[in-house]
């Protein structure tokens, strides 16, 4: 059986890594005493799939998680809707879990089935011309080339098919004190790999200071371009809880 | 490099701190959120203590002996306590530039609105690191230097056995456990705290301190030389006392701590959950200073020890469990402790760590009980090479002992695992270190009755001799050499498959051995290297061997003075007006029994040497077996796991192992 879980990650916990951040499920899932499959072979692993990775320091309000819970163990009286807040309980402040669905074991896992995330971006040292500016002409090039470091070797990447959308937000909004800070709101691809939010600022002219960044949605984008979020995959409610 | 003042900026830490942390390594050091953390009230009413490691979050968080007193005394009405660990060099330069001070990971309140800073000291080389904190905490460095108004430095731990070489900047130090002063301390300060700390009442606090037993107040002794050599140590007053004691819990089951133990959002290094099973070591190893200052032995009830594992193992969600102690393989029915841990239904696959066995404990059993869950690493520790310098150091375990444990290990399925060395001990040779070569490769050779490619690796670290043990005496190996034996070894090992060497850098061995038996007259070094910027030294990429040798130069100090020479019956040492409950003459008479190569047993299970750790504060061993476990010789040249038992003789000494095996 296997359940999708979606949490938010906010605060003072956006320090943790990702790696951290899968530590932290795999104690708070035996914590909650879950039936949680693990492999085989010599060092069993709870089998747990996590999406695309955050970058320590960002929120989010849209993180995914896929768990394999063993079938045979699974009791008849699990209620996934009791999940989030049962799970939530055994997570250190600032991670929540903020739904859980069942889905089909068949499903292609998250990293596969991502194909875009929305972020909101908050830059700082700059005015909302300027980073208007740079937006707009990153916008209207035809390539954002960019050069990265991979295994000891330079590879040379174009980034602007993957920069699906970014709209220079202003004012910033609360909870920002810096009147030199602009909210971005962009929506970059995963697939083939996914655009970090730290390329693309680099990769503007002129370059922008990453202040603050929360990614808010992970999307599926379907063939017919419509957008659904993972949880959208979920089996029909009418499936019976513990159907393998 | 001193912080100067005390933070002009009156914006909350950890509205300072946020926009530095995406600027430096591995942000989470700093941001607490572990999973027992407290957020205890402050007031005029309670002692505050800051609890600090002074190394990275990641190795002091794990620390048992500050999570115990984090949560004793945030128990009290009249405390509360939180944690502080050394920054990284990253966050320390942003700290300096953005003139934040050093701060709790638990509120983000700044060290210096703190009663007391506690520093844990488990190692000499956290020595800079020590200062850099109290610098850090806008504090002065020199006790001499504070005012009324600023907090206490408080030490305790290990290292601070032999406070003398940090006196200058210590308060208090606690000589001990730690778990009954903490409180009798609180109490003194509130007092002090409630009548307004005003001025010119710090010394008179200080001096009542010094009636506590346990508590050690540096600036109250007097300490007089004779050219080099120090003539005496002598108090200031009639009622500080000549001599400090050092502070002992009679029943571990009384102090079932931590209760909640702290479970952290990232990686720190014993990333599980601990359980102390016992307290105190009576093996008897001469080089072991744990082994000696934490005597007697106190085992923990184990019905308690089931409890505190099942409980925290529940509660903190972790998969792996170390029973900790200085020999925990000694401990009484250990097998049915780990096969009731792995048996428990709600502890889920969890694995059992061993992290301290001596290899004469060690049995099949306990082998087959621990592969059950996962099979954890596995360090034995034969300490030398040969049976001869075995004796010497009072390691008495034999050649077939370790062969058993390895064969146990290796049968049961591990591949590879872990011997620990020393080398630079008392009367060693050549040949006895060339043993450790011969005892590796066969070691490895019986791993190929099992596996195709067995591997050990063979860790070998250099000497530092350690008061409160019988090799106070000794003059500690070169660093030339450390090296030449080091690269004897390396020599030897060159051609031989599945053995990897391992070593610890000898120049460090040489810092260590500088601040271990060292006086007051190292404070200026361990200063000078402090303000040179040589912090981290127990971090190879950080340690500054040269900045060690200037220091000593710059003062005046002779290195092989301090560190080389071999000291004699009646010199006054540096620590001498300190006790561990130990008799110096009981220290004295093992260092010549060691040099004659004659071997001590265990006092648990044979008559007392009275070496004064229990004779002396009226408390005894607590075992729950009359005998000692099962397997191995057990120093007695006896095989007990074919129904041998030892034997008990009414003499005070006796050769043990008069045929080398």
């Amino acid at each position: 059986m296997r359940i999708r879980i979606q949490f938010s990650k906010l605060g003072k916990v956006r320090f943790t890594s990702h790696r951290d951040v899968a530590r932290i499920w795999e104690r708070a899932l035996r914590r909650t005493r879950l039936p949680v499959a693990y492999s085989e072979g010599f060092n069993p692993r709870p089998k747990l799939s996590f999406g695309l990775a955050l970058s320590t320091g960002h929120e989010s309000g849209a993180e995914y998680l896929d768990i394999y819970l063993d079938p045979d163990r699974v009791g008849e009286d699990l209620d996934v809707e009791l999940l989030p807040a049962l799970l939530s309980a055994q997570l250190p402040v600032g991670l929540t879990a903020t739904a859980v669905v069942v889905i089909d074991r068949r499903m292609p896992s998250l990293q596969q089935a991502v194909t875009s995330c929305t972020w909101q971006i908050d830059v700082t040292d700059v005015d909302v011309e300027t980073a208007r500016g740079a937006v707009e002409r990153a916008l209207a090039s035809d390539s954002i080339v960019v050069t990265r470091e991979r295994k000891g070797k330079q590879v040379t990447d174009d980034l602007r098919p993957l920069v699906l959308s970014v709209e220079v937000e202003s004012p910033i909004g609360e909870g920002v004190q810096n009147d030199q800070s602009v909210r971005l709101i962009a929506e970059l691809g995963t697939q083939p790999r996914a655009v970090r939010v730290s390329e693309l600022l680099a990769a503007l002219d002129p370059p922008l200071t990453e202040l603050r960044v929360h990614r808010l949605h992970q999307w599926i984008i379907t063939d017919d371009d419509q957008r659904t979020d993972p949880l959208a995959v979920a089996a029909p409610l009418s499936a019976p809880v513990g159907a393998k | 490099m001193a912080m100067g003042t005390k933070s002009a900026d009156l914006a909350p830490i950890w509205n300072r701190l946020e926009p530095l942390l995406p600027q430096v390594q591995k942000p989470a050091r700093y941001i607490g959120c572990e999973d027992g953390a407290q957020t205890p009230q402050h007031g005029p009413g309670i002692v505050s203590w800051l609890l600090t490691y002074p190394d990275t979050y990641e190795v002091g968080l794990p620390n048992q002996g500050l999570q115990i007193l984090y949560e004793i005394i945030n128990e009290r009405p009249d405390g509360a306590a939180e944690r502080a660990y050394a920054p990284w060099t990253d966050l320390e330069a942003l700290l300096r530039r953005e003139r934040i001070p050093l701060f709790s990971v638990d509120t983000h309140r700044a060290a210096g609105d703190f009663d007391v800073l506690a520093f844990n000291l488990s190692a000499e080389l956290t020595f800079t690191n020590f200062l850099n904190c109290i610098d850090l905490a806008g504090v002065p460095v020199r006790a001499a230097d504070r005012g009324d108004a600023d907090p206490l430095i408080a030490v305790g731990g290990h290292c601070t056995y032999n406070p003398e070489p940090i006196a200058d900047f210590v308060d208090f130090v606690v000589l001990g456990d730690g778990e009954e002063v903490v409180g009798e301390i609180t109490e003194l300060l509130r007092e002090w705290k409630r009548a307004g700390k005003n001025a010119g009442t710090r010394e008179g606090l200080l001096r009542e301190l010094c009636k506590l037993p346990g508590v050690y107040v540096p600036s109250m002794y007097e300490v007089a030389y004779d050219g080099a050599f120090i003539a005496e140590v002598t108090p200031r007053y009639g009622d500080v006392p000549a001599t400090v004691e050092k502070r002992t819990v009679a029943d571990l089951g009384d102090w079932p701590y931590p209760k909640n133990q702290l479970v952290p959002v990232t990686e720190v290094v014993h990333d599980r959950l601990s359980v102390e099973v016992f307290r105190g070591c009576t093996r008897g190893c001469r080089f072991c200073q744990a082994g000696m200052i934490t005597r007697p032995v106190r085992e923990r009830p184990a019905e308690q020890v089931r409890d505190m594992i099942s409980q925290g193992l529940r509660r903190t969600g972790y998969d792996e469990v170390a029973l900790t102690s200085l020999s925990t393989a000694d401990f009484s029915g250990i097998q049915d402790v780990i096969a009731s841990t792995i048996d428990d239904a709600g502890c889920d696959r969890v694995s059992v760590a061993l992290p301290s066995l001596r290899v004469d404990a060690f049995t099949v059993g306990i082998a087959a009980e621990i592969q059950r869950a996962r099979r954890t690493g596995l360090t034995f520790a034969p300490e030398a090479g040969s049976w001869r310098m075995r004796q010497v150091i009072n390691k008495l375990i034999s050649e077939d002992d370790l062969y058993g444990a390895v064969e146990s290990a290796y049968s049961q399925g591990w591949r590879r695992m872990k011997l620990y060395f020393l080398t630079g001990l008392p009367t060693e040779t050549d040949e006895d270190t060339l043993g450790i070569a011969e005892l590796a490769r066969n070691c490895v050779e019986l791993g190929r009755a099992h596996h195709k490619s067995p591997s050990l690796t063979v860790s070998v670290g250099g000497f530092v001799p350690k008061p409160f043990t019988p090799f106070q005496w000794f003059g500690q190996n070169t660093v030339v050499e450390l090296g030449r034996k080091i690269d004897l070894l390396k020599e030897n090992f060159r051609r031989t498959k599945g053995v990897q060497l391992k070593w610890h850098d000898p120049r460090a061995t040489l810092a260590e051995g500088i601040a271990s038996r060292g006086d007051r007259r190292l404070g200026p070094v361990i200063e000078y290297v402090w303000r040179h910027g040589g912090t981290f030294q127990e971090w190879s990429e950080h340690f500054s061997y040269d900045l060690w040798l200037e220091a000593m130069a710059a003062n005046d100090l002779d290195v092989d003075w301090y560190v080389h020479r071999h000291r004699t019956e009646d010199e006054v040492l540096p620590w001498d007006h300190l006790s561990a409950g130990l008799h110096k003459d009981f220290l004295w008479q093992d260092w010549r029994d060691a040099l004659e190569e004659v071997g001590l047993e265990d006092c648990r299970w044979t008559p007392c040497y009275d070496c004064g750790a229990c004779t002396g504060y009226g408390i005894e061993h607590v075992v729950a077996s009359a005998t000692p476990p099962a397997g191995g010789s057990q120093g007695t040249g006896v095989d007990l796991s074919s129904g041998g038992s030892v034997p008990v003789e009414l003499q005070t000494r006796r050769t043990v192992g008069a045929a080398t095996p």
